[in-house]
């Protein structure tokens, strides 16, 4: 048994401390390496659709309404003095201001009620205040109408200061920068129960309505004194109309031009004052439907639009539209549907916002331009008498019938763009129309922000469009050349040719097509169109004369270089065509083609315009085009094709009726990623066009895109505002369009390759 | 054999030579397009003749012209008249020539079109000299006399030497201020704002004591002498610089006086000879390769805008590889091959075609005014009000670039590690590799062509792209490098100079285009040129690293 010595395996111990601690280390780094591959790939596919998510984060808080939250409720400070007829709130919202019935201005803090000041107006004993209005909206001048037929002028100001260095102290007080005495206005001392007061660089007027239905007024010339800076009033003169039925509310525009008079029956007549002597009657309009009782009227910001509200809770914006003679008509532009007596309504100090209360105890936050109802609350069943608005939106007081103030403040970031504003035609103050605009800034607060996204996407669209329309015969048929007759050899040098221009920055084509296309087009503008006719021409004929030409030559040139063969005919063609142009505008257009279009057919002419950005951008689609249509007609199952050839078709019948047709979806999705790139394009947009946000399908006028007006307005754009937010909304339209027509092709070119796969 | 038209065109065969012409013309346009391009960039650096011409104006004045030729055009004289311009009756065509009369000081203007046919006389003599400046561009005439202060020391014959002796002279003197003025002081400026910082950090903290006060106070002492000494060296630089001037009579006769320290060089193009114009070419070609820009940015070289790119794209290569890599290798080799994976692979590969302006927007939004932010918040309070990340710069551009150029990285990886053969790793997993050994020993170094080609191609991408970096970073002038001699030396925060940026900026943005038109191109032929080599060294890598695995390939 012994015997035989077995051939013993060499004696290694696997299992040596050594090895057995190797095999853990080996066991431990695989399964950190695992995990940490596996944290840092789902963590990089988390951060790359950060992207889409925290775009939509940006965009949020546009659609969203608003939102207030009670910050105190107190008795009205100094009850005893009346009920409030003016209210306002100073910048920060920290003091609050009434004026009440009793001839008393009382300052109080708005977080506790606590009375700051009390100032008695000077005003006679016995004689109390009829009527009380701003000098504007956003503005601190107020006229106060007197039982007494006079009026007084008095303005409340806040002083900031910092004595104990970071501590803000506002102290509130009163200014008589017109004087301190009442000064008349009805000389019959009937009260002034409706007044209106402008108070601009050189002029002040006052208009008053004594006992609900004279009309009184004065204006004044402002002089101000170089030395003291005391301003110096003279009385101007002023003739006001005679209104036959009851005055119930008086509106003065800003210019001093218009003169809004309301009858209780909801009807305002609308006066012209330009000529100060002789006032012209411009138009009377019901406002209310059915002669409902009108409950309040006053201006928005800027002193344009009006609004008015009836009894029955219908709020009515107008303003004055003026067509082509240059005359003025009042029209309604929107309605808002509040429900419930108004009682109050605030306008807004920088926006085109306000907020209404009624008898229902509802508080209600609008906004024009979008035509939102950002908020709609119930505060309780005690009707609400009064609503004032802080200079920044973000604080409100509101007062109730029982006498309680209630201190609000308001989270109402974008009011001012709804989804209808953003996509469909609005009608803006000072036009004559709704119409697209997109004007998302300018110098001053009154200034309705114009943010319709119409005609940007407008403009991406038809730059895509142009885009493609050159882009795509020339890819495509190019491409089907290639694929399918080209020779080899030569194959491998056009595709990585065309190619290569996929990886050429758009920047340099961008700068080519505005500072080297544009003008050349413009001066040779025949010849573009030269070109577009003789060279197809000049290629048939090419190649029946080739075809015709002997043998000999014929056959030197192998199959499949053709396109070598007519390099020489394009560039030929291409220079005949622009030596010729000037001649052919001398002949054609009176010598000045863009001139003649202009006069002759009315269609306006930019030199850098949608034919150029076509061309440039069609240049940079091209090689996307080309390269994946190649791909899917090259990788047809040569099969079908030598099928198709054997049972007698020709080459080209093959190519219409068999290739084709089975590489006609990658051809479609050739043209979707080559359209999702021309929409996102961004240079070549922005240094070949105007970048003018027009909407029109001339293809000699320009255009601004979405990217390109994200690439002017984006840097300026302030952080958070709603510009800003919807700007990023741009980018997310854009995101999401490009995302979904590469998702399309890439799942109809996964179908495709399956479907050859079977084949 | 005579093929019948009919016949011909039943065969389809028209289509057939339609598409060849549509290759033939989308080739023909591509190589068109480059020749234009390194046509118009290259030409710009070689000294062309300089003119005098008697121009006679259309109501029969007569002028003298001196300049270069920049460019001509043929139109129709209804055109000119269009835009308000006088030309003869009778006249149909116009051929007409811009001159380059420079001299923008003198004349208002330094670029004219005139009309060929009323330039008479037309000639180039050797005494016509061109002195490129500082500022207002380029001067054209004839010297008459160079001065020492106010005292002529050449006139006539020997002025010509006399003044290239100074001129260099005057030069180096310039390069000393500049390198004073740029460099030492620049170093001084940034150590003080760092003191400025460290103070207001100190005081935030609260550890504001009187020593470490102290400490500061003496450090700005020496600063400010050091600053003081650097000012008084420039005094006498300046003083010594502004020694000499010459005098030179342009084309309207007029004599000028230029001091020599605003000149850069001054060559008579007419009297070199060919070896001379092809030295010049080069000196000038180097100078636009290596030297800052001049007069808002349309003379001068492109340096920094250069440097700038090279940075930024580095920076985003070194961030997107990693993670490109290791999104990849999770995808193909870790995760589970199921709908869900499918899904991420085609949204990533989407993510390729999304608009870059979205990235930008993205980054500004994301990267900097949340991020950056928070940096600041956090980090550099003492800074605050004004921002230190939490603006564009460096870091952001090249982050945001990174996300815009993952997915070619990740897609091109994943090519790779998808074309080597499942028998490649189950043996390496027979031997009793690892996974992760297997991956890092056998798989990766398979898949590295891939890997490299999508990091090429990535960079080729983002050295072009310039809508993002319009929000996330570049300028059109930053005073400074972002990697210079100043601790900590790579400044991340910094904004920069960009190729792209540049070609947009001065062909749009620049108050003298026709100037710096041919810089421009210039500009785009290095950019072009700079990223055709990235593409094609992607090629090339491929193929060699492919060749050198093919073996492993079955």
């Amino acid at each position: 048994m012994q015997s035989t010595t077995q051939v013993q395996p060499p004696a290694i111990d696997f299992d040596t401390p050594a090895l057995r601690r190797r095999r853990k280390l080996r066991a431990l780094t695989d399964k950190v390496a695992g995990i940490s591959i596996g944290a840092g790939g789902v963590s990089v596919i988390v951060a790359v659709s950060l992207i889409f998510f925290y775009l939509l984060y940006e965009v949020m808080p546009l659609f969203e309404g608003a939102e207030i939250e009670q910050k105190a409720e107190y008795r009205l400070p100094v009850a005893e003095a009346g009920p409030t007829l003016y209210g306002w709130l100073e910048e920060q919202g920290e003091i609050g201001m009434r004026l009440a019935e009793g001839n008393r201005v009382i300052f109080y803090r708005t977080q506790t009620g606590e009375v700051v000041d009390d100032i008695a107006l000077p005003i006679p004993e016995g004689v109390r205040i009829a009527s009380v209005s701003g000098a504007g909206v956003d503005k601190t001048l107020l006229a106060l109408g007197l039982s007494d037929g006079s009026y007084l002028l008095v303005k409340h100001v806040y002083k900031v200061s910092y004595p104990e260095g970071t501590t803000r102290v506002i102290t509130p007080g009163l200014e008589f920068p017109y004087g301190e005495e009442p000064v008349e206005l009805d000389p019959q001392q009937r009260p002034i129960t409706q007044i209106s007061v402008r108070d601009a660089e050189d002029t002040l007027m006052i208009v008053g309505a004594a006992d609900n239905h004279t009309l009184l007024g004065r204006l004044f010339e402002k002089e101000e004194s170089f030395l003291t800076g005391e301003v110096e009033l003279t009385d101007a003169g002023l003739v006001l109309p005679t209104v036959s039925g009851k005055v119930s509310r008086l509106l003065l525009g800003p210019e001093t031009r218009w003169l809004y008079v309301f009858a209780p029956s909801g009807e305002v007549t609308m006066y012209d004052l330009l000529d100060r002597e002789a006032p012209r009657l411009n138009q009377q309009l019901p406002v209310t439907s059915g002669g409902v009782e009108l409950a309040d009227a006053r201006f928005l910001l800027g002193g344009i639009s009006l609004l008015v509200a009836d009894v029955q809770g219908q709020i009515t914006q107008l303003f004055p539209v003026r067509d082509d003679n240059n005359h003025y008509t009042l029209e309604k532009i929107r309605h808002f549907d509040f429900g419930g007596r108004v009682t109050n309504m605030a306008a807004e100090h920088q926006r085109k916002g306000f907020a209404a209360v009624s008898d229902t105890g509802t508080l209600g936050i609008f906004y024009t331009t979008s035509e939102r109802v950002v908020l709609r609350e119930q505060l309780g069943d005690t009707p609400l008498r009064r609503v004032t608005i802080a200079p920044r939106a973000n604080y409100l007081i509101i007062e109730d019938e029982a006498g309680t103030v209630r201190f609000y403040s308001v989270k109402n970031e974008h009011p001012d763009v709804s989804w209808s504003a953003l996509w469909s035609k609005v009608w803006y103050e000072g036009y004559s129309e709704p119409e697209y605009i997109w004007q998302s800034s300018a110098s001053n607060n009154d200034f309705e922000p114009k943010f319709s996204l119409s005609p940007l996407t407008f403009g991406t669209l038809k730059a895509a469009f142009y885009a493609m329309l050159i882009a795509m015969p020339l890819a495509i048929c190019g491409a089907i050349y290639t694929a399918n007759f080209m020779a080899p050899r030569l194959r491998t040098k056009v595709k990585p040719t065309i190619e290569l221009m996929e990886a050429l920055p758009t920047v340099i084509l961008g700068f080519l097509a505005g500072l080297f296309f544009a003008p050349f087009m413009e001066s040779h503008l025949p010849g573009v169109f030269t070109v577009l006719v003789l060279m197809p021409l000049a290629i048939v004929v090419f190649g029946f004369v080739w075809s015709n030409l002997p043998g000999a030559i014929r056959h030197r040139v192998p199959d499949g270089w053709a396109p070598v063969l007519l390099v020489p005919v394009i560039i030929v063609v291409g220079w005949f065509s622009f030596a010729i142009s000037p001649q052919v505008e001398l002949w054609l257009f009176d010598g000045n083609m863009p001139h003649w279009l202009t006069t002759e057919l009315g269609i306006d002419f930019d030199q850098r315009n949608a034919l150029v950005v076509g061309a440039a951008m069609g240049f940079a689609v091209i090689p996307t085009i080309f390269s994946i249509t190649e791909d899917a007609i090259f990788s047809v199952p040569k099969s079908l094709v030598h099928g198709s050839l054997a049972l007698g078709a020709t080459p080209w019948q093959t190519l219409v009726r068999v290739v084709l047709p089975t590489a006609s979806p990658g051809i479609f999705s050739a043209v979707m990623i080559g359209l999702g790139r021309a929409v996102g394009e961004t240079m070549i947009v922005l240094m070949a066009t105007g970048n003018t946000p027009v909407m029109d399908w001339n293809i000699f006028e320009g255009m601004r895109t979405l990217a390109a007006n994200i690439a002017v307005e984006m840097p300026e754009s302030e952080v958070a505002s709603t510009h800003f937010r919807v700007l990023f909304l741009a980018a997310l339209v854009l995101f999401l369009f490009t995302f979904a027509v590469n998702t399309l092709a890439e799942f109809i070119r996964q179908r495709l390759r399956t479907k050859y796969s079977v084949m | 054999m005579k093929v019948q038209l009919k016949e011909w065109t039943r065969k389809g065969e028209p289509w057939v030579w339609l598409n060849a012409g549509a290759v033939a013309l989308s080739t023909v346009m591509v190589l068109g397009l480059l020749w234009l391009i390194a046509v118009r960039g290259l030409s710009h650096f070689w000294p062309h003749e300089v003119i005098e011409a008697e121009y006679v104006g259309p109501d029969g004045s007569s002028q003298r012209i001196i300049g270069q030729v920049a460019d001509e055009e043929i139109i129709t004289a209804q055109q000119l008249r269009d835009a308000g311009q006088t030309v003869p009756e009778g006249v149909e065509v116009v051929r007409r020539l811009l001159v380059k009369v420079g001299n923008r000081d003198t004349l208002g203007f330094d670029f004219r079109w005139v009309d060929e046919t009323s330039l008479h006389d037309q000639r180039a003599p050797t005494d016509l000299f061109v002195a490129e400046r500082d500022e207002w561009g380029n001067f054209y005439g004839r010297l008459v006399r160079v001065f020492e202060q106010d005292k002529v020391v050449a006139e006539g014959e020997g002025a010509w030497e006399a003044l290239q002796a100074r001129i260099k002279r005057a030069r180096a003197l310039h390069d000393k201020i500049y390198a004073i003025e740029k460099t030492d002081i620049g170093s001084v400026n940034y150590a003080m704002e760092r003191l400025r910082l460290k103070q207001r950090r100190l005081e935030l903290e609260g550890r504001d004591t009187p020593e470490a006060l102290a400490d500061i106070a003496a450090e700005r002492a020496a600063l400010e002498k050091r600053f003081a000494a650097m000012q008084d060296e420039l005094k006498v630089l300046y003083g010594e610089i502004g020694r000499d001037s010459f005098e030179a009579e342009i084309m309207t006769g007029q004599v000028v006086k230029v001091p020599l320290a605003k000149v850069v060089r001054v060559f008579r193009p007419n009297a070199m000879s060919l070896t001379e114009k092809v030295g010049f070419y080069f000196s000038k070609l180097w100078e636009f390769v290596s030297d800052d820009p001049r007069e808002a940015n349309t003379e001068g070289g492109i340096f920094p805008a250069i440097y700038g790119t090279v940075l930024m794209v580095l920076l985003m290569s070194v961030l997107v590889t990693p993670f490109g890599v290791v999104a990849a290798v999770y995808l193909r080799e870790y995760a589970h091959q199921g709908a869900l994976t499918r899904t991420i692979r085609i949204a990533v590969n989407n993510l390729a075609g999304v608009p870059s302006i979205v990235y930008g927007v993205f980054g500004l939004g994301f990267f900097i005014y949340f991020i950056g932010a928070h940096i600041d918040e956090a980090l550099y309070p003492e800074a605050l009000p004004s921002p230190t990340f939490g603006t564009p710069g460096l870091l952001w551009a090249s982050l945001t670039l990174a996300i815009l150029t993952l997915p070619v990285v990740i897609v091109a990886t994943e090519e790779g590690l998808a074309r080597i053969p499942r028998s490649v790793r189950e043996g390496s997993l027979a031997l009793g590799a690892t996974k992760f050994e297997t991956l890092w020993r056998v798989v990766l170094p398979m898949a590295s062509p891939a890997m490299m080609t999508g990091v090429i191609l990535a960079i080729a991408r983002a050295a072009g792209e310039v809508a993002p970096l319009m929000l996330v970073g570049v300028v059109k002038l930053a005073p400074s490098l972002p990697l210079d001699g100043n601790y900590p030396y790579l400044h991340l925060d910094q904004k920069f100079m960009h190729m792209g940026f540049h070609i947009y900026d001065v062909g749009f943005q620049s108050p003298n285009v026709e100037a710096a038109r041919p810089l421009v191109y210039a500009t785009a032929l290095l950019l072009v040129l700079v990223i055709a080599l990235l593409n094609l060294s992607a090629v090339y890598i491929r193929n060699r690293l492919r060749e050198r695995y093919k073996a492993l390939e079955m």
